[in-house]
């Protein structure tokens, strides 16, 4: 997509495509002559990882959709038939289950790293803001796909998010009927969801395309913070990357198999093994683990409307970033003020996320508004301050500088 | 490497800490730790247990307690209780299977493998009539659909532990917890005081005491033997391929770690001569120094 193509077709056949269609060309352009800044650590194996996790959501999601039947009577039966009769059904819906945890877990690293060594800054605010999208369908997909095996967690899930649309004045009500398509989450919401559960990733897919062709055109960030100047600073992306990103997709397997085969349920919660039962409210309804931050957010608000307005402002205020800080300097590495604001925002984030789980009472609900104070915050009075005030560090004068010390340069 | 292991170190402890680990709002006590033939790296179900298990749900449980998503053949599946194909036909023969004849009329007949356990009522408001307003649930699922809130630390250990046993520990505790209540707990007309059950006020009268199944392998008649067995048949019920799930998980595992030690010498390699900085700095040829 971007990059001399330095590439020769080796074969007869490779050399008549070319002429006619340069696919050759391009992947060899964007995946092998690619050039990398030499400099990169682990925290940049991320962005591979998720490509994986993508693919493995897919082509499980498509083998679970043969075998699954988005109807309120049948589908919490045909997921336990996944789970009983089907060939390795049960290794295929634990890894699905699973994937989308490890999804999450490698997407959070991703965007802590991008914030951490200022990888949205300019010129990379368009590959920021497609990140911001690809979250935001994730998140979408996710929930959809949580609530397809309706179980009790996932119906009244269901009912909750949904119902935040009615929090809007005037035509709330009216929102939520349209999202349910009907008066109550019933058959229409679970074949709707099935439906988008289904398109949304290839949706992702294509603002993946997006986001890799944005990467391409602006080059990677690095720890450093600043950009190439001579070959000297980068390496060609096969093979130093692409075996880099293998070594550490092997090893995120590892994490990931040991959720899958020992503890497949440690991320469920145990009433979604019980059948969707519109008359029963469970005695306490928590999103997956993954939307806890968000949930804990909305839940320190009394006020249902400003609740939902925070909840979703959290996450729009991602894309406002690359103009919200100010610093010139990207890398935390030279920001030594900005370092410690940044764990404590981790830090806030985190703990957000395990009030999520905790019910909203007492010392709870003040330490979460406490950190959800502290997420606007930083966004909004840290960041574009800090860029003022801060005194950062001496930038290097190259990659290689950094790396190798002053005799590299 | 150093930064690998901490990276998933991190990984690990970041999905801990935003866990809604299993929870019941109001109090709760927690059910005390088993052990388990299928807790752990190499657990197994115990067939022994499971066909114990499965005799105590013949003869008690199912009086009240339907088991709609098993059939009769799951029986003799393997990594279960171990029964032959003519054993679990022999049971399901003593089952009365409603069903229609030719001619379309209503007839009974004899259970077959393909059948699925027939549940004790007809429809839930029979369940609930004949059972003081509360139907008692499938067990199909229930040792995966109970649990108590392990609470921080503990679900951050239970990564590492793999602790996946609270269902069981839960069910155990309840076949054990009934008690008297205590002066002047509120107890609702149909309820029983139990320890282990949130609030306490359970609507299933003790269902087991010691004497009322005998066993063919002289394992004792007492409720301390039937709450653990039939605990461990509602898990294989759960989780029927739990055995064949940890055994191809540990070859999966030593798979990965040798496939991921490989790809890191292999990027050690690779990166040679770009990781020598010293070497490079100095003039040497980094092709010419060691890994």
């Amino acid at each position: 997509m971007s990059g001399s193509s330095t590439y020769q077709p080796q074969n007869g056949f490779m050399k008549w495509l070319e002429r006619r269609l340069p696919i050759g060309g391009l992947i060899h352009s964007s995946f092998v002559a690619y050039p990398t800044p030499r400099n990169l650590n682990y925290w940049w194996t991320f962005g591979g990882i998720l490509s994986f996790m993508l693919g493995v959501q897919m082509i499980t999601g498509i083998i679970l959709a043969m075998h699954y039947t988005p109807h309120v009577d049948m589908a919490f039966n045909s997921v336990e038939g996944i789970m009983r009769d089907v060939n390795y059904g049960w290794l295929l819906r634990y890894v699905h289950a699973n994937g989308a945890s490890m999804f999450f877990l490698a997407v959070y690293i991703h965007i802590f790293r991008g914030m951490y060594y200022g990888s949205y800054k300019e010129p990379r605010e368009v590959l920021w803001i497609l990140g911001v999208i690809l979250y935001l369908l994730m998140m979408a997909t996710g929930f959809m796909g949580y609530v397809l095996v309706w179980g009790q967690m996932s119906f009244w899930a269901a009912t909750v998010i949904t119902n935040l649309f009615s929090a809007i004045p005037g035509v709330g009500d009216a929102i939520v009927t349209w999202l349910w398509g009907g008066y109550a989450v019933g058959n229409p919401t679970l074949n709707r969801f099935y439906s988008l559960h289904y398109l949304l990733p290839f949706v992702i897919a294509g603002v993946v395309v997006l986001h890799v062709w944005a990467l391409h055109v602006s080059g990677q960030n690095n720890p450093a913070g600043i950009e190439p100047k001579s070959s000297k600073d980068t390496v060609p992306f096969t093979p130093y990357a692409t075996v880099k990103d293998s070594f550490m997709i092997g090893c995120f397997c590892i994490l990931f198999a040991w959720f899958v085969f020992y503890i497949p349920n440690y991320l469920v919660h145990p009433d979604n093994y019980i059948p969707a039962n519109p008359a029963v409210t469970p005695s306490e309804i928590v999103p997956e683990w993954y939307y806890l931050p968000f949930y804990a957010i909305l839940r320190s608000i009394p006020n249902k409307l400003l609740g939902v307005c925070a909840l979703f402002g959290s996450i729009a205020i991602l894309a406002f970033l690359p103009w919200l800080d100010t610093s010139r300097v990207r890398s935390a590495r030279y920001r030594p003020l900005y370092r410690q604001f940044f764990w404590l925002f981790v830090v806030a984030a985190v703990g957000l996320g395990w009030l999520g789980s905790k019910p909203p009472e007492g010392v709870y609900v003040i330490l979460s508004r406490i950190f959800t104070v502290y997420y606007f915050a930083y966004f909004l009075i840290v960041l574009p301050l800090l860029g003022i005030f801060e005194k950062t560090k001496p930038l290097p004068n190259s990659i290689s500088e950094s790396v190798l010390g002053p005799r590299g340069a | 490497m150093k930064r690998t292991i901490l990276a998933l170190v991190l990984a690990g402890s970041a999905v801990a800490l935003a866990v809604p680990a299993s929870a019941q709002v109001s109090e709760q006590v927690p059910p005390p730790r088993q052990s388990w033939s299928f807790a752990g790296l190499f657990g197994k179900y115990d067939e022994g247990q499971l066909q114990r298990g499965f005799k105590i749900y013949k003869e008690v449980c199912s009086n009240c307690h339907s088991m709609n998503l098993l059939s009769f053949r799951n029986l003799a599946d393997p990594g279960g209780p171990g029964y032959t194909e003519a054993q679990a036909a022999a049971v399901a023969a003593e089952y009365k299977i409603k069903d229609l004849d030719d001619s379309g009329q209503p007839i009974e007949r004899p259970g077959r493998l393909a059948d699925h356990f027939p549940a004790p009522f007809p429809n839930e408001a029979a369940a609930k009539a004949a059972n003081g307003g509360t139907a008692p649930p499938d067990m199909s699922t229930l040792a995966k659909a109970r649990g108590y809130q392990r609470g921080f630390p503990w679900f951050v250990f239970d990564i590492f532990t793999q602790y996946q046993e609270q269902g069981p520990d839960y069910i155990h505790a309840i076949l054990n917890g009934y008690k008297d209540a205590p002066k002047g707990f509120p107890l609702p007309p149909t309820g029983h005081y139990n320890e282990y059950f949130p609030g306490h006020a359970i609507a299933m009268p003790p269902p087991l005491q010691d004497g009322q199944v005998q066993f063919d392998d002289g394992s004792p008649a007492t409720l301390a033997q039937y709450s653990k067995d039939v605990a461990a048949f509602l898990m294989w019920a759960s989780e029927p391929h739990l055995t064949q799930r940890k055994r191809i998980g540990f070859q999966v595992m030593i798979f990965l770690i040798v496939l991921s030690g490989l790809l890191f010498f292999t990027k050690k390699k690779v990166w040679h001569d770009v990781e020598k900085p010293d070497e490079l700095a100095s003039g040497q040829d980094p092709a010419k120094t060691s890994i």
